[in-house]
Order: C-alpha cells, then sequence, then structure tokens
C-alpha cells in the first residue's frame, strides 16, 4: 500500500458497514465510525499486513456543548510501515461509557486516563482508571468548554490551621477575556444586535 | 516457624534530585527488587491546553516553550507547522533554515542535559560540569536570536519573529568547529566507562515490538533498532534538503539510547553547520500582512501597514475551519499538535502529544525485576522533562 487514496480504498471496501465517512487532507485520513465498531476497526487497521498502523499515538476528546451527541472522541494511529496516519473519530453522548483499547494498545491506559481526567469520559476494561494529572481529591473536568478557566478552588497553605487547603477561587481582579472581534464587522453584542434586526425585517 | 514476608512500599520523589523533576514514583520493592512501579505525575500540571484555548494563536506560542523546557523551540515549530498547514502559507527559506538550525541547537542543549544527568544518576559529576558550560554557550545564542535563554518565543505562523542579529551565525559556526571535541571529551568520561557501562548495558531492555506497542518514539524507538525518525520519514521544513543519518541502536538499553544520543549530537552539528552555509539573506517571515506583522518602518509610512499591525495584535489572525495533526521529530521524540481551529482567531481545541508522557507510562515495564539502584538509570535514560509530561 503506497498511496493514501489506495488505502482509503482498501479501508472502505474491507469495513464498508463500519466506517462512516472517510476523508483525505493534509495527507492524513480522517475516518468516522460508529462507537461499537472501535475494537473491530482497530484491529484490523493495526493487524492487516496492508495498513499495520502499529502504533496509537493519542487519544483525546473535542468537547462540543451545544451538540446533542457532545464529544467527540478522536484517536491518532501511525504506521511506521508504510508511513502513514490515521485520525479515527466519533461522537458519543455525555454519559455514554466507550470501550478501552489497553487491551489492543498498552500505551492508551495513561492516554484513556487522561480522557477521563479532562473530560470525564469512562471507559469500560480499563485496568486502573483514575485521575492522572489533576491534584488528589480534585472535582471536574477541566477541558470541558463549561469548566470555567480560572477553576472553582484555589490551593494555598493555611499558617492557622498548619496545613495546605483548598478554598474557592478569589480573585482581585476578574479574569478579563475582552472581545477582539473584528471592529470593522462589529463586536458580538452588535452583531447579534443587528442579526436579530434582520430577521425582524 | 514461619515469617511473613511483606513486600515495602517506597516513595521514590517527587523531591528528589534523580526523579529529574516532581515525579512520585511509588515503588513495590521486594527485598531490592522492583515488583511494580506506580508514576504519579500531574504535580506540575498547569492546563496549558486550556489556557491556550483562551488566547489567539500568537500569544498561544509562549506556552509551548514551557512544556519542554529544555529545548522550547522544537515545541513552537509544531504548533507553527500546524497553523501553516492550516493557512497554507509558505515560509520563506531563510526562515526555514533559521528555525531548523535552532532546532539542531535544541536538540544538542536536550541531549547534553539528559545525556550528564543520566551519567550524574549513576555517579559521574564531571560530564555535568562540562556539558552544562557548552549548554550556556547554546543559550546565549538562543538569547541573542530572541532575547531570553529559555523561553524564546521566536518560531512564528509564516517564519520567525526577527531575523539573526549581525555576527551570530559567525559565532554559531565558532561553536560548531569547537563542540565536537566536548563530544569526544564527554566520550572519553563515558563511553568505555567500566561503571558507566555496569550501571547501563543491559538494563532496561526494550524489544522492537514492545517499543512499538507503547507508543515510544524519538531515541527511545531508535535505541531498540527502529529506523525511525520523522525528520527523514516526514520531512518538514527544509530537512529535505540537509543530509544526516540516523543512529539505530541494536539491543534497546539504556547505554545504547546514550550511545544514540551522542551519535545524535554530532548529526545535529552538521545539520547546524550545514544550515549556515545553505543560508542566504532574504525575508524571514511570510510577506503577508494578514499574518505576520509589519516592519516598524512600514509602520510609520503606511495607513494601511498601521491597521495591519493594529488588528493583528487585537483581534489576531483568524485561522479557518479545520483540523489537523501535525508532529515534529523533538529531541524526545514524536513531539505532535492536533489542532482543531472554527474560523475565529483563538484555537478551539489544541491537544499536545508529549513524547515523555508514553515513555513515563512504560515505566512498570520497563523497571520490573530490576534492582532499585536501576531505577534512576532507566528514568535517565527515558529522558523525562516534566514541562511536557504534566503539561
Amino acid at each position: 500500500m503506497i498511496n493514501l487514496i489506495d488505502l482509503e480504498k482498501k479501508i472502505n471496501s474491507e469495513l464498508a458497514t463500519k466506517i462512516n465517512k472517510t476523508e483525505i487532507k493534509h495527507n492524513q485520513i480522517y475516518i468516522e465510525i460508529d462507537k461499537d465498531d472501535l475494537i473491530d476497526v482497530t484491529l484490523f487497521i493495526k493487524t492487516n499486513k496492508d495498513t499495520k498502523f502499529r502504533q496509537l499515538i493519542d487519544i483525546t476528546v473535542v468537547d462540543y456543548p451545544e451538540k446533542v451527541q457532545r464529544f467527540k472522541i478522536v484517536y491518532l494511529f501511525l504506521s511506521h510501515e508504510f508511513n502513514q496516519r490515521i485520525i479515527l473519530s466519533y461522537f458519543i453522548n455525555e454519559n455514554e461509557v466507550i470501550s478501552s483499547l489497553t487491551s489492543i494498545f498498552p500505551s492508551a491506559n495513561w492516554m484513556e486516563r487522561e480522557v477521563f481526567d479532562m473530560y470525564g469520559v469512562n471507559f469500560k476494561n480499563h485496568p486502573d482508571l483514575r485521575r492522572i494529572l489533576t491534584d488528589y481529591g480534585f472535582e471536574g473536568h477541566p477541558l470541558r468548554k463549561d469548566f470555567p478557566l480560572t477553576g472553582h478552588s484555589e490551593v494555598r497553605y493555611s499558617e492557622e490551621q498548619k496545613k495546605v487547603i483548598n478554598e474557592p477561587v478569589k480573585l482581585e481582579q476578574n479574569y478579563r477575556n475582552f472581545d477582539y472581534e473584528s471592529p470593522w464587522e462589529g463586536t458580538k453584542y452588535i452583531k447579534e444586535q443587528t442579526n436579530t434586526d434582520d430577521k425582524k425585517n | 516457624m514461619t515469617k511473613k514476608i511483606k513486600n515495602l512500599n517506597l516513595n521514590f520523589g517527587p523531591q528528589h534530585p534523580a526523579a529529574h523533576g516532581v515525579l512520585r514514583l511509588i515503588l513495590e520493592l521486594d527485598g531490592e527488587v522492583v515488583e511494580k512501579a506506580d508514576p504519579h505525575i500531574g504535580l506540575l500540571h498547569r492546563g496549558t491546553e486550556k489556557l491556550i484555548e483562551n488566547k489567539t494563536y500568537m500569544q498561544a506560542v509562549p506556552y509551548f516553550d514551557r512544556l519542554d523546557y529544555v529545548a522550547p523551540m522544537n515545541q513552537e515549530h509544531a504548533f507553527a507547522l500546524a497553523i501553516e498547514k492550516i493557512l497554507n502559507i509558505e515560509v520563506p527559506i531563510r526562515a526555514q533554515f533559521i528555525r531548523v538550525m535552532f532546532c539542531e541547537i535544541g536538540r544538542i542543549l536536550s541531549h547534553i542535559l539528559n545525556v550528564t544527568t543520566q551519567a550524574l544518576d549513576v555517579g559521574a559529576l564531571t560530564p555535568s560540569l562540562w556539558g552544562f558550560e557548552e549548554r550556556e554557550t547554546l543559550m546565549t545564542f538562543y538569547e541573542r536570536a530572541s532575547g531570553s535563554r529559555l523561553h524564546a518565543n521566536y518560531f512564528r505562523a509564516g517564519g520567525v519573529h526577527q531575523d539573526l542579529p549581525a555576527g551570530l551565525e559567525n559565532d554559531i559556526a565558532k561553536f560548531c568547529e569547537g563542540f565536537p571535541k566536548i563530544i569526544n571529551d564527554l566520550e572519553n568520561l563515558l563511553t568505555d566507562n567500566r561503571i558507566f557501562k555496569q550501571r547501563n548495558v543491559d538494563i532496561g531492555i526494550v524489544t522492537k515490538e514492545d517499543a512499538l506497542d507503547y507508543s515510544f518514539s524519538g531515541v527511545m524507538i531508535r535505541g531498540s533498532g527502529v529506523p525511525w525518525d520523522l525528520r527523514k520519514s516526514q520531512p518538514y521544513d527544509c530537512y529535505e534538503q540537509l543530509e544526516f543519518k540516523i543512529p539505530v541502536g541494536k539491543n534497546g538499553d539504556c547505554y545504547d539510547r546514550y550511545l544514540c544520543r551522542i551519535e545524535e549530537m554530532k548529526e545535529s552539528v552538521s545539520i547546524i553547520k550545514q544550515c549556515l552555509a545553505k543560508m542566504e539573506k532574504g525575508p524571514i517571515k511570510t510577506l503577508d500582512g494578514k499574518i505576520t506583522p509589519p516592519s516598524k518602518k512600514e509602520i510609520k509610512q503606511s495607513m494601511e501597514a498601521l491597521i495591519h499591525h493594529f488588528k493583528l495584535f487585537t483581534e489576531g489572525y483568524r485561522v479557518p475551519e479545520d483540523e489537523i495533526y501535525t508532529a515534529v521529530e523533538a529531541p524526545k521524540g514524536e513531539f505532535g499538535v492536533y489542532l482543531i481551529s472554527d474560523g475565529s482567531s483563538k484555537p478551539y481545541k489544541c491537544k499536545i502529544r508529549a513524547p515523555g508522557f508514553s515513555h513515563l507510562q512504560s515505566m512498570d515495564y520497563l523497571i520490573r525485576g530490576h534492582m532499585l539502584a536501576d531505577v534512576p538509570a532507566v528514568l535517565g535514560s527515558l529522558d523525562i522533562v516534566f514541562g511536557e509530561v504534566d503539561r
């Protein structure tokens, strides 16, 4: 398998029922699948002699809070043999549990722990699903779009209690998020105003 | 009479000089043999990805310096390339050479630190004293180009921030003449050193298969005999025009990884020399006024330049809706940026793929069955920097 177009054809014909959409851009193949087909598709692209995606590069999630299927789970694979990359993705609802890849790629362990920590997505059959990057006893999932940038609590050493304590965040000055949208087109609130005006007319 | 033997749980770090930062490693010991290792990370977690989502593309660049802080520009490179690919802009050739040259300087910076501290972990003090002197010289090159020794913030989408100051090219060339001798000195101290070999040979062996399964990259995978380097296999910027070799290990142990790093430093010196030779005068960033700010002189003369400048530093440039994964060969392995843009001037999502993350995760696999004294040796050869592991 030399070029991407052949690879795309191959995947589409071999896994026809499991692939929702394929696309080639930036020298990579983007594949959309269904949640339940993850294990099958991964096993196929890992073991097939014409694909050999032997390495899982990363797992991540994109959060779209306004969509019904809120999370887009993304898997990046690399084939050393054919020097190609695949980006596999599917959408899930907020409380859905997805299968873990740890049995196929041992390196999925920490990547899934990170996804769980940052987005609160649960994995079934994961050997050790704990938080990984945030502090011991942390609450919430920081990379969700509805988690505030400043967080909810701050840590300090209390001289009175002689220990490290958690407190709600108190800022001298609020985080200043300037609206830098183009002054030519007008800032967000002006644009929304004109949009509603247009609809009225 | 029977005695009950209990395994000992030992906390290694987070305040241990051989933990290379803030690693808390919980080791389960049976006598002196490690039965299980459970690394606890995240003590340096700063929420880089969250912060980047709230900054314009230009404001996000400095966060990349703070990931792997021993080779800052290599990280910036991945981010700049990702934006350039989405925007589909051409980078002037001089800028490409400058970027590649500084990436190689970064590689030397990182490898010196790693090789010498690995030696320090197993008991050799002198290499670090010799090596750090060279790092200091290299960091002055960083400073002269970008204004700061560590957190450079030098690469931009479309080129670099400013041209090299007069005389810097000559001084880098001079360094390249003298540096191979320093590598030789380090090798004299370490390569055939009996103690160094006893501590590293056949320790922390990674087979080819496992290197793939555990998502290893960079020296970790090359040390196990897989000739894989993104600079060769998926060349970016001007790497295609340069000649260099990819050193590959044979046994996949700590010693082979050390040898790979030494050889890579020699290759880097040769790449820097080639860059200097091929570099010609010319623009150092794309001339598209919508992406890169105009020069001070233009701002004084042209109204349009002034508008561009104002727009770039308030709103920032907009990046059309797209999704991309770009990776570079950072000194520690494949450093990637998975970027999702939504048409505004801020990234919708920016996932950073740090090589150290997957390397450290294999700690349990690498150290199981080894002695406690091998822990620092293995950890040293993994080349862990917590800025990038914790992000």
